[in-house]
């Protein structure tokens, strides 16, 4: 049976081809592409059959606490000038939005017959979430991760060594997230019959940025019908941070065919949308920092998570569509959102979300009186050493 | 046909066995001696690789030797300016990856190319479904563009890329990014046997080729060899062009005797 498109189906709908306007793609090594080939063509088959998508329900719910909650900020709310809706992935097992992606594709490994996951992470989270499915699941771990990211994100580095996944130290570079993501790619080349890239953001080749947006898209089918069943009506405005994309995007997907406004914030100094740059890297064309011979240049960012010089290709389209518009936000401006948030709802987010608030917080007039549903990609646990390193004595 | 594949065709049909050594543009100061060392060693064309910050399919010592060329200063356009004035008869082909020509934009980088007398050029991360662009770019030039055949390429895939494949083509000999290795494995002849069912392009191998014993051996099933990271790993150990040279020498003996 086909379906007539829908004007959103031409924005946030299938895509067939791995391309997103001029962004997308699946620029890897001739080793990968029948890699990328199968996951697309089991992925597809797994999404459209019912016990695979029961299954994977069925742990979203019983395992990562799914449907997680909307949270109206009262305080938060009062204090900025405008009504502040938490999505709240951050109350997922494992603290983060996550746990989504990686349960899909780890049953996604598990019918394609592989025995073993790789991953990369920054912050840590996403690292934490593969080796806790692995661990469900009974399958064989190994997550890169940047040297300079192993030393601000040590709690994260114990989780996954306790929830018995290998972590890899990447040395090279700028021994953060893209360095992790290049080292992850070399042991996929060469381990590829057996092993699954469990890729943790809405980027790299195609299928992955596709399939991490439908794996995330529970975000914003959620929180949509959350904010229908609170208010009536869909919020003014959706926002997000982006360091690959994959937590903005789930969200955005919920709300692309609505009237909000969706407002992407990443970080100062890994601003690749800000930039507007179009480059080629870890598979696919999308904005890039670059210096102008074409060198990769290293993010800057307080967050681990967001300290990535790349973003997901279908965000690059999304920017130059006009449909979602992209703010960035200094450190400084994430420490005191940070504690905003911590000592007026009682809640710690991470650095990564933080970002989002910074950008509501600044942009306070512009939203005044409207309502805002901000997307709490994940807990600030994990931040909090580092955060009391910077800040010293509060 | 372009100059590369006429080249290397007439040297494969005499019955002689490929030999192209790679070297690192701006690896060090004196690299363009490098290249007029392997010609003296008796390479048949020469791999010169435009450095890049993420270089997915290298490991451990291209990527050093690339470090070393972007610390130095190296960027595309001095790679191909300096290659302008060489004086070399053997064919050159650039090896780096997309986002390079990318920001550059393709056409400007194939014009720079024919204009540093390149014959040829390997993108590694652009398979033939995402080629369409760059082939446009290149369109009558006379730069080969080189295909890489994977060891786990299917029969239909191999078809695919040798079709757009000019000059020759590139075969894996291992799962896995470049490096040096002891032993040529059993993917190689497989995968040489493979492509040459399909065409009478010359088929060259290349990854893990490290001593003349497994350039021999890659050499035997197919029309000749790449070597990479064990020159790179001489060169970055404080090695002279002269000394790469004599190791080309060593491995041109050994395939000379295949
Ligand atoms: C809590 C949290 N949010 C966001 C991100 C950034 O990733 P993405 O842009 O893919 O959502 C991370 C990455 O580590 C994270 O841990």
């Amino acid at each position: 049976m086909t379906t007539t498109p829908t004007a959103a189906d031409s924005i946030m709908g299938d895509v067939p081809d791995g391309r997103f306007g001029r962004f997308g793609g699946q620029f890897v090594p001739e080793t990968l592409v029948g890699a990328c080939q199968e996951v697309e063509h089991e992925f597809r088959a797994a999404w459209a059959d019912e016990a695979f998508r029961g299954r994977l329900d069925g742990l979203l719910r019983d395992y990562a606490g799914r449907p997680s909650p909307l949270t109206l900020c009262d305080r938060l709310s009062d204090e900025l000038g405008l009504r502040l809706l938490l999505k709240r992935e951050d109350l997922n097992h494992t603290g983060s939005h996550k746990i989504n992606n990686v349960l899909g594709q780890a049953l996604l490994a598990q019918r394609m017959g592989k025995k073993r996951l790789v991953a990369e992470t920054g912050a840590g989270q996403h690292g934490v979430a593969t080796a806790t499915a692995a661990a469900l699941l009974g399958l064989d771990c190994v997550v890169y991760m940047g040297a300079v990211d192993m030393e601000r994100q040590k709690l994260n580095v114990f989780r996954m060594r306790l929830l018995g996944a290998e972590v890899r130290s990447a040395e090279t570079g700028s021994r953060t997230l893209k360095d992790a993501v290049n080292e992850a790619m070399r042991d996929w080349v060469a381990t590829v019959e057996s092993t699954h890239y469990c890729l943790g953001s809405a980027m790299g080749p195609h299928p992955y940025p596709f399939m991490v947006r439908e794996l995330h898209r529970v975000i914003g089918t959620e929180a949509r019908e959350q904010c229908l069943a609170l208010d009536g009506r869909d919020p003014d405005v959706v926002t997000a941070c982006v360091g690959g994309g994959s937590n903005a995007i789930g969200i955005f997907s919920g709300f692309v065919d609505s009237d909000a406004d969706l407002v992407g914030v990443e970080p100062a100094g890994g601003a690749a949308v800000g930039r507007g740059v179009a480059g080629i890297v870890h598979g696919s064309t999308s904005f890039l920092l670059q210096d102008d011979h074409g060198q990769v240049q290293e993010a800057q960012s307080i967050s681990a998570g967001l300290d990535y010089p790349g973003v997901g290709p279908e965000h690059a389209h999304l920017a130059e569509l006009g449909r979602a518009r992209y703010e960035s936000v200094t450190d400084a401006e994430v420490l005191d959102a940070f504690q905003l948030l911590s000592r007026t709802e009682g809640i710690i987010p991470a650095l990564e979300p933080a970002h989002a608030l910074a950008w509501v917080s600044r942009a306070r007039e512009e939203l005044a009186g409207k309502t805002v549903l901000l997307n709490l990609s994940g807990r600030g646990d994990k931040d909090v050493a580092q955060v009391a390193e910077i800040l010293g004595e509060l | 046909m372009g100059t590369l594949e006429k080249h290397l065709r007439e040297r494969r049909d005499s019955g002689r066995k490929l030999l192209m050594p790679y070297v690192t543009g701006g690896i060090t100061d004196d690299w363009l001696d490098v290249i007029r060392a392997y010609e003296d060693a008796g390479a048949d064309g020469v791999e010169v690789n435009i450095p890049f910050s993420d270089p997915v399919m290298d490991g451990p010592t291209i990527q050093a030797a690339s470090d070393q060329a972007l610390r130095r200063g190296t960027t595309p356009r001095t790679v191909l300016s300096e290659l302008r004035g060489l004086d070399v008869s053997i064919p050159l082909i650039v090896m780096t990856y997309a986002n390079i020509p990318f920001r550059m934009g393709y056409r400007r980088f194939v014009e720079e190319c024919i204009q540093s007398g390149v014959h040829g050029a390997i993108i590694p991360d652009v398979p033939y479904e995402e080629m369409d662009a760059w082939e446009e770019a290149v369109g009558d030039a006379d730069l080969d563009t080189v295909m890489l055949a994977s060891p786990i390429s299917s029969d239909e895939r191999l078809a695919k890329l040798t079709a757009r494949s000019r000059g020759f083509v590139y075969g894996v000999n291992v799962l896995g990014v470049t490096g040096e290795r002891s032993e040529v494995g059993t993917w190689t002849a497989d995968l040489a046997g493979r492509v040459k069912q399909i065409t009478d392009l010359p088929v060259v191998m290349g990854f893990g080729i490290s001593s003349p014993e497994t350039a021999a051996a890659a050499a035997a099933p197919s029309d000749g060899v790449i070597v990479a990271s064990a020159i790179m790993r001489l060169l970055l150990d404080g090695g002279s062009a002269l000394e790469a040279g004599a190791f080309v020498a060593d491995l041109r003996r050994a395939i000379d005797g295949v």
